[in-house]
């Protein structure tokens, strides 16, 4: 039985924040999940996925976040406890539905759950999705521990019931990602079947309809408004004439920097874990007494310009910081030695000597970036498109997986890259006011999500460029989620579709159309070359599975390949793919067998055809 | 309880993440509470991998520079790179065996002399123990069990706030089975090595 599912209140288990968060779904008896994966937030879906398998829970993996959400709307408001999960920017796919949802509402309660990703470990963007809870008029909650994320997540699907409006779950990478005992609760049963009321003067969002609804929204926030004043989660704790106020896991590098400083009953703390609306009562009652009132939040400034409005409108006139070039940033995350330094400095308090060491003769260190893996189809269809646009002029927009890497060198192939989809519609743009050959790269579950509204603007328009779909039959970098065009019998699961690339494009009417193998080198780039010179939209699609899932499927049974004699050291395989199974010994190139799967491109680029199969010994 | 942090670097594959789950699992059935962070996602291709484990009454599960009382480097460059998150007092424990960055065989970059990275480190911190650990992972049967060799030898330092029993009983439990044999074996070389 899958660990989630234990019941077994009242022990402790080690678990990731995302398996507390899925757990907390489960305990309040959810019957539906959906999701598009994006880390920080993947591992909360993997579980439901697993848990999907063993148990009639509803759990789908959606083409993308927008998709999710609807279909979450529609089980919310059929009465089924539900939870839709997403990565920060995944939020903005799923908008439309989210702000108009919000004037609509639900039935059985519904948490919306966006991680948020501060210094973007795995993100194009930092943004500081709270904000979205101001825009849709909807609550917001905000997990300070890994602990609280489990138990804030049942309040919030009360809540969500209670208010009749889906709930804004916010948590950051340092909740997702974080490990710690969490001690399990009862669980509440499982209800997978509801019923859906027809009731269009409340569901049929036509002007008339939605002008009644947002009287209701404001009526809602009206009352979550009162319900966060006297919110659990919003707690004061210590005292003193100064102030802090902070959210999420600044909560806990607050409560370091107050005891690493001794400054116990000098400093009172203020932990906001339900944060839209705030509670203006309770934030006044916690000023009116303070010197000095510091606000410690990641990302922008939210409850800063809050709390700023309510200390007007009570009058009090006590310094109210937070983000300030000499303070706390908008950017990245933050960690314990800056909060307390800050804390320290703003109510100037004695920081205690570290004993630093010098590091300014350590020698310049080569970096270790990420990169594509030893054997990764995608570093050979970048290598073969290379070669078979020698002499063009070109423009590589790219898009977001494993193969955004590519733009580093020695690939280098990636130009422009903004968000999901957007490989497909760039091309477009750039390809009319240049008079360079645009190719674009897409991988498979990505052109699921929206590439293929890209390509219909493509046809429909006329323009002309290359698409290349690098389809490596899965989710690749989130984790190897399904998406439509997998074969989920390969997983030994039935019940499903699948969805063919080449039908959709074909579909959409591209009518230059070319399947390439990437493994075979000379092959592909004689094809590539074709599709590059036709005018108008042409699509390649690149067919080779992730190495790493083949290898978990057993389908790739690793063979390595080793450097001979006969090489002269051009290096051609270093210098033009840069396989990390490469590496140099004394001036020579070798193969690390251990890492190669035989993918035989660099035996197929060699000049001196110095790269052979690996004799197995003994 | 005093507050105890440590932070283990690695590159990814090298299994640092079943090191620090190996450790929380052991810290969870000692009761001794613990945080820890870790990094996943796209850090993960082939980039540089950190958990950070707060052992103690502290909330905060990351850790700042220069506040790291343990170090553990799976690899000796990373062990270098990772030095700002040392002090003085800092114990650090690194495996010898270099993985070398793609960016040195491109010729972006200059793979550092062991010695000079090892004179470094002891110069810095407190102490340094030096591991051959692929070499240690080899003579236990898997050239993959560096990571337990380097959590015998972190065990056996005395640092962590846990019993060498307690982590070997979670070895047994929590490592996939075909392999607990020569994952116990090699966190014993682990401690012997660093013990002498």
């Amino acid at each position: 039985m899958h660990k989630l599912l234990s019941d077994t209140p009242g022990k402790k288990y080690l678990l990731l924040g995302n398996e507390a968060i899925a757990r907390g779904g489960i305990e309040a008896g959810i019957g539906a999940a959906t999701t598009y994966p994006g880390t920080p937030s993947s591992e909360i879906s993997l579980q439901y996925f697993q848990i999907s398998q063993e148990s009639d829970l509803f759990f789908e993996y959606s083409p993308n976040e927008k998709v999710a959400l609807e279909v979450a709307a529609a089980t919310a408001n059929a009465g089924v406890r539900t939870m839709c999960m997403m990565k920060h920017v995944g939020l903005n796919v799923a908008a439309d539905p989210l702000m108009t949802l919000a004037y609509v509402g639900v039935k059985a309660g519904l948490v919306v759950l966006t991680a948020d990703d501060p210094f973007m470990f795995s993100s194009q963007n930092e943004q500081d999705n709270r904000y979205y809870g101001k825009l849709s008029g909807l609550p917001v909650l905000e997990p300070s521990s890994v602990a609280e994320a489990k138990d804030l997540i049942v309040y919030a699907l009360d809540l969500s019931e209670k208010l009749q409006v889906p709930v804004i779950f916010r948590t950051t990478t340092r909740i997702n990602h974080s490990n710690a005992p969490v001690t399990f609760s009862d669980m509440q049963p499982r209800v997978v079947k509801g019923d859906f009321q027809k009731d269009p003067m409340n569901h049929v969002t036509v002007p008339a309809v939605s002008r009644n609804l947002h009287v209701k929204l404001l009526e809602k926030q009206a009352q979550a408004a009162e319900i966060t004043e006297t919110s659990e989660y919003n707690f004061v704790s210590g005292s003193g004439k100064w102030g802090i106020v902070c959210n999420g896991v600044s909560y806990g590098y607050v409560n370091d920097a107050v005891e690493d400083l001794d400054a116990a009953g000098k400093i009172k703390v203020l932990r906001i874990g339900f944060s839209n609306p705030m509670p203006a009562g309770m934030i006044a009652d916690f000023l009116k007494d303070c010197e000095k009132v510091l606000i410690v939040e990641e990302g922008e400034p939210v409850m800063e310009e809050s709390i700023r409005s309510i200390a007007q409108q009570h009058g009090f006139t006590m310094p109210i910081n937070g983000k300030a070039e000499d303070l706390l940033s908008r950017l990245y995350e933050y960690n314990p030695a800056m909060v307390r330094d800050c804390v320290a400095k703003y109510f100037g308090l004695e920081v205690k000597a570290d004993s630093k060491i010098d590091l300014s003769d350590v020698p310049p260190l080569p970096m270790r970036p990420p990169t594509l893996c030893a054997g990764c189809s995608h570093r050979a269809t970048f290598y073969e498109i290379k070669k078979a646009a020698e002499g063009m002029e070109t423009i590589y927009p790219t898009d977001i997986g494993c193969y955004t890497l590519g733009f580093l060198p020695p690939l280098k192939m990636g130009d422009f890259l903004i968000c999901m989809g957007s490989s497909v519609s760039t091309a477009c743009g750039f390809s009319k006011v240049t008079d360079k050959k645009v190719i674009s790269f897409i991988g498979d579950s990505t052109f699921f999500h929206s590439g293929m509204t890209g390509l219909a603007d493509a046809v429909f328009n006329n323009h002309n460029f290359t698409l290349v779909i690098l389809d490596n039959a899965i989710t690749a970098m989130t984790g190897h989620q399904p998406n439509p065009g997998v074969d989920m019998e390969a997983m030994n699961l039935s019940g499903y579709g699948r969805i063919s690339i080449e039908a959709i494009v074909r579909a959409l009417g591209v009518e230059h159309v070319t399947i390439i193998k990437p493994y075979k080198v000379k092959k592909s780039i004689g094809a590539i070359k074709e599709a590059l010179a036709y005018e108008g939209v042409s699509v390649i699609i690149s067919q080779e599975p992730c190495t790493l899932y083949a290898k978990s499927l057993k389908q790739l049974k690793p063979r390595a390949f080793t450097v001979t004699s006969k090489c002269k050291n051009h290096r051609d395989c270093i210098n033009e793919i840069a396989c990390p199974a490469f590496y140099i010994e004394e001036g020579a190139v070798k193969i690390n067998p251990t890492q190669c799967v035989g993918c035989a491109v660099c035996a197929q680029i060699c000049p001196e055809n110095a790269i052979t199969p690996l004799k197995k010994t003994g | 309880m005093d507050t105890t942090r440590l932070i283990i670097v690695a590159v990814g594959g090298q299994g640092n993440l079943l090191a620090s789950k190996v450790l929380g699992e052991a810290a969870l059935a000692n009761n001794v509470p613990m945080h820890m962070s870790e990094i996943h996602g796209m850090a993960q291709r082939g980039g540089v991998v950190e958990s950070a484990i707060v052992f103690g009454d502290a909330k905060s599960t990351i850790i700042s520079d220069g506040e790291a009382d343990v170090l553990v480097g799976f690899e000796p460059l990373e062990t270098l790179r990772a030095l700002n998150k040392c002090n003085r007092d800092t114990v650090v424990i690194t495996n010898t065996t270099p993985v070398p960055p793609f960016t040195v065989s491109i010729g972006m970059g200059e793979y550092p002399d062991l010695d000079t990275i090892t004179a470094k480190l002891e110069a810095s911190c407190a102490k340094l123990i030096t591991i051959d650990a692929a070499k240690l992972a080899t003579e236990a049967g898997n050239i993959l069990a560096v990571n337990m060799v380097l959590l015998g030898a972190l065990v056996k330092t005395g640092k962590v706030p846990i019993d060498a029993t307690k982590v070997e009983e979670t070895i047994r439990t929590k490592t996939k089975q075909a392999f607990v044999e020569t994952n116990l074996k090699a966190f014993a070389l682990g401690a012997a090595a660093a013990a002498g």
